[in-house]
């Protein structure tokens, strides 16, 4: 099996990893860097926990070739607490809103707004609805995670 | 009313931060050093005879450590009627039957190694319909299985489930209107979004720890114990060591084959294995709720009181027996006491078939029921000529009741409910238009002071106070999400006139927490909540028994606020909490502050009848809903969802709105879009794309309604509120629809399929 050195950025560092050709992102991150904070739902791009942003954008890193991060900028949920461990804005709210509850798909989810958020700052409900739909969620029911992301955006 | 400073206020979940950056452990994320990695082979066939099993291939292939099938184990029997063990030999019973497990250096070594075992089977024809099973002369899934008064082979199980109160016939004959109807509900799953799995590992005196999801740690180091002296392992000490739960809501209830596997193979290797499923196998090898198919018929008077309810059931088994088999005993809670019925009769059957087993799952069997009762009180009410809500608020339980089934009702606020979700609907305005919109209501009965369903209802607490006034508190309780942990933080603060954040829960390892028979019946906030407050209680009356010395003042003139101990005679005396224990421990002659306590409430098991007060309080509540039906495409949208509950108290409204959404949400699931479906027992769609699950896209904005009975046995009032939130969704919807457009599905899911078709043959009539 081929191994290939890959460079990218990742949460703001510069990485370079040597990595067999055939791995998923997940199994990239989860397995070779530990960072275990990217969740696997499903493993078949259908539930969203194992999201992470690719220049900004989500994926599904579970069914995402690693590969193709070379050269590119990754985060992942380990990425949006600042270097104090203070929480990003959308981490507090999924907090103080009762967002969180297993817990499984809060990694993804939270990626899923910020992704959402940083295109538009100011969603409707739809559009937060929309934004976050292909995160699957069984615990919450969605509302506190809607009412989080709207906080944030200020329309709470 | 009193003035709480932890109960009562809209408290983060303790461990929310720890998720939310993506820190929290679950099972997933362990690693041990030297640990090797489990997977299991699966019977393709639902019913067949093992022939042969040739793992040879498999074992030379390198990086495979051990393979093991139904003919080399130690003779293991688990399940809720030990008709189960964790690698079949002769025979399979149904395609998640365990046949052989590999335990490898890497995960996909071990999966490698599952396509090099060879299987001969000698396919046998397969039985997957109850009805058919229940025949004289049908095919046996377990030959060695046998019934009745004359112990002959059957597929029915040993559990003659059956309540009878009054005389239902009688009852009957004197009914003015009386409704008879066949209800079905299938099967659908918990879809947690962590999957299951565990870690096993033995030190060397062959002590094994497991870590594990269970919702049951105390009865699972149980099940694992027995399976070591099963193993030839008797007087080993077992340990479960919990990580973060990636979803519960019942699938945890019970011990599978899958940990027996990894304890088998983490014995015969020497090393720590891990199991991990895959989605795939999450939705074919877990046990999601059972299907059933419900008679039922209920009568009135004149006026629209309630004379009789009589119901006959048919529950799938499966091949296996776990507390899918239970539910009965739950269902004949609302089937007794949702309104006031006074003549009962319930006689339930669960037959053994080639389909997967099914399990406990959020409600126990209420919602099932529950869908049937409430469905048919709106068609019942229609026959008598009395809206719906009339009819409800007429026979709604009371305060003080004695039900058929000997629950006795203290607190309820079954009426305010009704009449809330009422006047929010603006039901009298909205009902009845029938021009595509309608409204609908259903109700809830549910325990909500425990569940007396082992001998014991009890759970343990352990609190002790360090140097500078933390609290560690050790729970038997579970948190899989729900916020266990917080609610009992908030209730020993405000106990011991402390903040939740001085307060540390532990409540993860079976060597160091107390006993507790586990997160079902939503009893953690009542059973745990109440252990808690006991256990603080006491730790407060030793820290006042300090404080009394040193500050020179008696016991009863002391009280603890904000981490203070002051007198209420002369506020000037005082002395920070810190200061009291320091004295505690650095006096000769000192004492440690801790304390622990077992709460084992007062409710009673259901006697040889299965009557009896099976709950210290019973917590009710109503779903009312408003729905657009699209007459073309059979589409049901929900335009508004009201949901009241009587809670007791709110110990933190925040988490409870979590549960009540949570519920909802897998109750509208329920009602109109989640199947697992089932062809000659195969999972045909064991994926998120085919398995329905609400998204954002689908939820309605809920509208809940607290209603707070401030119940006397509860801590600081409260009752549980774990599951009733999805109990009443789907009869409420089905009203709804049969509100808006005239059709009444009586079968899960209200697809728009089933729309559309009871459209078109009502049209035809
Ligand atoms: S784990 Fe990637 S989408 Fe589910
Ligand atoms: S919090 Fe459990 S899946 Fe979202």
């Amino acid at each position: 099996m081929g191994k290939q050195t890959l460079s990218f950025t990742l949460n703001g560092e510069p990485v370079s990893v040597e990595t067999e050709s055939h791995l998923t992102l997940l199994q990239l991150l989860r397995d070779k860097l530990e960072l275990i904070g990217t969740k696997e739902g499903c493993g078949m791009g259908e539930c969203g926990a194992c999201t992470v942003l690719l220049d900004g954008k989500t994926v599904n890193s579970c069914i995402f070739p690693a590969m193709e991060v070379d050269g590119k900028n990754v985060v992942t949920i380990e990425g949006l607490t600042d270097a104090q461990g203070n929480l990003h804005p959308l981490q507090k709210a999924f907090v103080e809103y009762g967002a969180v509850q297993c817990g499984f798909c809060t990694p993804g989810m939270v990626l899923a707004a910020k992704s959402l958020l940083d295109e538009n700052p100011k969603p409707t409900e739809e559009e937060v609805r929309h934004g976050i739909a292909g995160n699957l969620c069984r615990c919450t029911g969605y509302i506190q995670i809607i009412q989080a992301i709207k906080a944030v955006s200020g329309q709470i | 009313m009193e003035e709480f400073i932890n109960v009562g206020k809209r408290i983060p979940k303790m461990d929310a931060e720890e998720k939310v950056t993506g820190k929290a452990i679950y099972i997933h994320d362990l690693k041990i050093p030297g640990m090797l990695h489990g997977k299991i082979l699966y019977s393709p066939h639902p019913h067949a005879k093992i022939k042969s099993i040739d793992t040879s291939q498999a074992e030379k292939l390198p990086g495979v450590k051990a393979v093991l099938t139904g003919y080399n184990i130690p003779p293991i029997k688990f399940g809720v009627y030990k008709d189960n063990v964790p690698l079949k030999a002769n025979k399979v019973c149904s395609l998640r039957d365990e046949v052989a497990a590999v335990a490898a250096t890497d995960p996909e070594i071990a999966e490698e190694a599952l396509d090099l075992i060879k299987v001969d089977y000698e396919i046998l024809p397969g039985i997957f319909d109850p009805e058919e099973a229940m025949k004289e002369g049908a095919l046996l899934i377990h030959e060695e299985h046998v019934g009745g008064k004359e112990k002959k082979p059957t597929n029915v199980l040993n559990l003659p489930w059956r309540l009878i109160a009054g005389d239902v016939e009688e009852a009957r004959k004197n009914s003015a209107f009386v409704a008879e109807d066949r209800f079905k509900v299938t099967w659908v799953t918990h879809c947690c979004m962590g999957t299951s799995g565990c870690v096993a590992m033995f030190d060397l005196k062959n002590n094994l720890t497991v870590y594990s999801i269970t919702q049951i740690p105390s009865l699972e180091q149980r099940d694992f114990t027995d399976a070591l002296a099963a193993m030839g392992l008797k007087g080993k000490k077992a340990r479960v060591i919990k990580t973060m739960i990636g979803g519960g809501f019942g699938s945890k209830l019970d011990t599978y084959a899958f940990e027996y596997i990894a304890i088998l193979l983490a014995y015969k290797t020497r090393k720590p294995v891990k199991i991990i499923f895959s989605r795939e196998e999450e939705f074919f090898a877990t046990s999601p709720r059972q299907p059933a198919i419900i008679d039922i018929a209920q009568g009135c008077t004149k006026d629209g009181r309630l004379t009789f309810r009589d119901i006959r059931m048919i529950l799938d088994n499966g091949a296996y027996t776990s507390w899918g088999a239970t539910t009965p005993s739950v269902m004949m809670m609302p089937i007794s006491s949702l309104y006031k019925v006074p003549n009962v009769r319930y006689i339930a059957k669960c037959v053994y078939t080639n389909n997967t087993y099914s399990q406990a799952m959020r409600g126990y069997g209420n919602p099932q029921a529950t869908f049937a009762i409430d469905s048919q009180l709106d068609i019942l009410a229609e026959m008598a000529g009395i809206d719906p809500l009339d009819f409800r608020m007429r026979n709604a339980n009371t305060p003080g009741e004695v039900t058929p089934q000997n629950f006795k009702i203290n607190t309820c606020g079954l009426r305010e409910c009704i009449d809330a979700v009422a006047q929010k609907l603006d039901w009298r305005q909205v009902r009845g238009r029938k021009d595509g919109r309608g409204v609908g209501m259903a109700s809830l009965i549910h325990v909500g002071g425990g569940a007396r369903v082992y001998k014991s209802d009890g759970c343990g607490t352990i609190i002790k106070m360090d140097d500078f006034g933390t609290v560690n508190v050790f729970t038997g309780a579970t948190d899989m999400g729900q916020g266990s942990e917080t609610v009992i933080a908030q209730i020993v603060a405000e106990e011991l006139g402390v903040r939740v954040e001085d307060v540390v829960v532990t409540h993860t390892d079976t060597d160091i927490c107390p006993w507790d028979v586990g997160a079902h019946a939503s009893r953690t906030t009542f059973v745990a909540g109440n252990s808690a407050k006991g256990a603080a209680k006491k730790v407060k009356d030793q820290l006042l028994e300090v404080a009394a010395k040193s500050l020179g003042e008696s016991i009863e003139n002391l009280d603890i606020r904000d981490r203070t101990i002051y007198s209420k005679k002369d506020p000037e005396k005082k002395s920070p909490l810190g200061k009291v224990l320091r004295a505690a421990h650095y006096t000769a002659g000192g004492s440690m502050v801790m304390a622990e306590y077992f709460y084992d409430p007062n409710n009673e098991n259901l006697d040889r009848e299965f009557k009896g007060n099976l709950s210290v309080t019973y917590a009710y509540g109503t779903h009312g809903v408003e729905v657009e039906v699209d007459k073309e495409t059979g589409q049901v949208k929900i335009l508004r969802y009201v949901a009241a509950h009587d809670v007791g108290r709110a110990i933190n409204p925040m988490l409870l709105e979590g549960q009540v959404y949570g519920g909802a949400t897998q109750g509208i699931g329920y009602a109109l879009t989640e199947r697992l479906i089932l062809q000659n027992g195969k999972v045909m769609n064991p994926n998120f794309l085919d398995y329905k699950m609400l998204t954002a896209k689908d939820v309605p904005n809920f509208e809940t309604i607290v209603v707070e009975t401030n119940d006397q046995f509860g801590p600081f009032g409260a009752k549980g509120i774990g599951e009733p939130g999805l109990v009443p969704t789907a009869p409420a919807i089905a009203n709804a629809i049969y509100d808006a457009v005239g059709v009444r599905i009586k079968d899960l899911p209200i697809t728009p399929e089933k729309v559309l078709a009871a459209l078109k043959d009502k049209e035809k009539k």
